[in-house]
């Protein structure tokens, strides 16, 4: 327990020393606001691939529908700062709580679908969500809602990185997170040993619903508006992509997925048409030499660091 | 200990089993035998809550178990060894057992049964942090066992434990179900193997698609005519 406790400790102290560096740079204009950008949809993609490689890397449950939940958080928030002038901690929880009810609503019957049967109903319950707001008149519809106040700022988007990744990280070490493997690695095994998978399978789904809210409403609170055409079953698609690179079941996977893709997309934000080859490419060439995932299930350590570096062991990923 | 009374289950509309009645009393260990198809794991998926009857009623010490959800059941001090062992083939062997612990919350208690089983499976105690997907078939299926006992269980349901096993293997898995029993665990035991289910059980039902046509003490089954010639090869 202590020497959980200090781990836990030691990241947040190398969190804060990140953030703390990245300010910096900032504010000295070392990193330019078109950077400055970037690193701020970094700190939100990170949110929605530890979210989603909750539901769909720890227990197992294909989703494609992640972005739809994302746009229930953008949407919600932003009513409630647009329409009803609440701060905007309360808007970004509110769509937090927005995007879990509707996680539940829609796990509890989808839940007991399996594979591509899910995939299938989530990508359509993503497009549902989307096609519903387009068609609300009172949050702007097919032009979105604009004249969203910028409130997200680095600050904002790291923290809730940073709570994100810590909240997941140790609901997976707990007994909770431990039966929601089990589902992945054997359902009917899981039920046998006295696993309620339906429960878990709902509680992730959800739990990665209401963070996918809480990354939309940093997103629409960053770019002044939130638009339909931001929440397609391609921003579902980027997502996973996110996790399957990354590798599913791995924290660490998904954050530095996320940090590539977002790098490779800003970098090649001049030539958009390129940016589908480059990523299909990646996925291509991944699927062959490493269809686990970069990473595969396992999580990037300092101890697997030192190992590297003291041993001189291949690979820098180790389990846990 | 365990009385299955009358229960009639359906895959949509196939009629699975038909009016199944079978006891099992506490100590015993009983075995259904049967060909493929004729309904014997649907039988423990049954009794452990994985499917539902229709009709009928399942009642275990005094209690009716016949709609109570599956993880209640385990509660109760059933555990099931399903069928292909069904190991959580990425955890280590003994994130294994500790899956098999999931209802326990006595950690120490945990910890001793855990060492029990590797004093009772020593080549298990090897491997304990080896993944369990890399152990050979034999060794995953004292894993499946071993993870069914770490639930306490009063009645433990096992699911073909011979499945693709050397021979030599299924002599010393049914040597290992013997001993458990002994230990006081009472057993239902599904098999395909007649021939060694029959020699370690108490009593035995023979089920033929979805029905049970015979049934008695595993002596009187095994010298049975009919078991003989459908069985036990002449």
């Amino acid at each position: 327990m202590r020497a959980k406790m200090k781990r836990d400790l030691t990241g947040l102290a190398g969190a804060v020393a990140l953030y703390a560096v990245a300010f910096g740079l900032m504010e000295i204009d070392l990193i330019g606001a078109f950077w400055q950008l970037n690193i701020v949809l970094i700190c939100i993609n990170i949110i929605l691939a530890v979210s989603l490689n909750l539901i769909t890397g720890f227990t197992g449950q294909f989703s494609i529908g992640h972005a739809g939940f994302m746009a229930v958080g953008a949407y919600l928030s932003a009513v409630m700062t647009v329409k009803l002038g609440l701060p905007f901690a309360v808007a970004i929880l509110a769509g937090a709580i927005g995007a879990a009810i509707l996680g539940f609503a829609i796990g509890l019957p989808t839940l007991r679908l399996q594979g591509d049967y899910l995939a299938i109903a989530t990508l359509g319950l993503g497009e549902i969500i989307r096609i519903t707001i387009l068609n609300i008149p009172y949050v702007g519809g097919a032009s979105g809602l604009m004249g969203i106040p910028r409130y997200t700022t680095f600050t904002w988007a790291f923290f809730a990185m940073v709570l994100t990744v810590f909240f997941i990280k140790n609901f997976i070490n707990s007994s909770h997170g431990r039966a929601c493997i089990s589902i992945r690695e054997n359902e009917i095994a899981a039920e046998a040993m006295g696993v309620d998978t339906t429960k878990y399978k709902v509680l992730a789904f959800t739990i990665g619903a209401a963070f996918a809210g809480v990354a939309g409403g940093l997103f629409s609170h960053y770019f002044y508006i939130a638009h339909p055409a931001s929440f397609t079953f391609m921003k579902s698609f980027d997502i996973l992509t996110m996790v399957v690179l990354g590798g599913m079941g791995s924290i660490t996977g998904s954050i530095t997925s996320a940090i590539l893709l977002t790098f490779i997309s800003a970098a090649l934000s001049s030539y958009p048409e390129w940016r589908m080859v480059i990523y299909s490419l990646l996925l291509i060439v991944l699927m062959i030499y490493r269809p686990q995932g970069l990473f595969g299930n396992k999580e990037l350590s300092l101890k697997a660091f030192g190992r590297l570096g003291g041993g001189g062991q291949r690979g820098t990923a180790q389990n846990r | 200990m365990l009385k299955v009374e009358n229960i009639n289950v359906y895959y949509g509309a196939i009629h699975a089993l038909k009016g199944i009645s079978v006891e099992v009393n506490a100590g015993e260990i009983v075995t259904l035998i049967g060909a493929n198809g004729a309904g014997k794991s649907t039988i423990l998926r049954t009794i452990s809550g994985l499917l539902r009857a229709k009709t009928g009623d399942i009642s275990f010490e005094g209690h009716s178990i016949a709609n109570m959800a599956a993880e209640e059941i385990v509660r109760k001090g059933i555990s099931q060894v399903p069928e292909g062992r069904r190991i959580f083939a990425n955890m280590t062997v003994s994130e294994n057992l500790e899956m098999g612990a999931y209802i326990r919350s006595d950690k120490s208690g945990i910890r001793k049964d855990i060492d029990k089983v590797f004093e009772r499976f020593p080549r298990l105690g090897e491997r304990r942090t080896q993944v369990a997907g890399t152990l050979s078939g034999g060794e995953q299926q004292m894993l499946a066992i071993g993870r069914g006992l770490m639930s306490q269980p009063k009645l433990m349901l096992l699911d073909e434990p011979s499945m693709g096993l050397a021979p030599l293997l299924v002599k010393e898995i049914f040597s290992i179900i013997q001993e458990i029993n002994a230990g006081g665990t009472t057993i239902l035991l599904v098999e395909q193997n007649a021939h060694m289910a029959l020699s370690i059980a108490h009593k035995a039902y023979v089920l033929e698609t979805g029905r049970i046509t015979l049934s008695g003490t595993a002596k009187e089954l095994s010298e049975s005519e009919a078991v003989r010639k459908a069985y036990l090869g002449g």
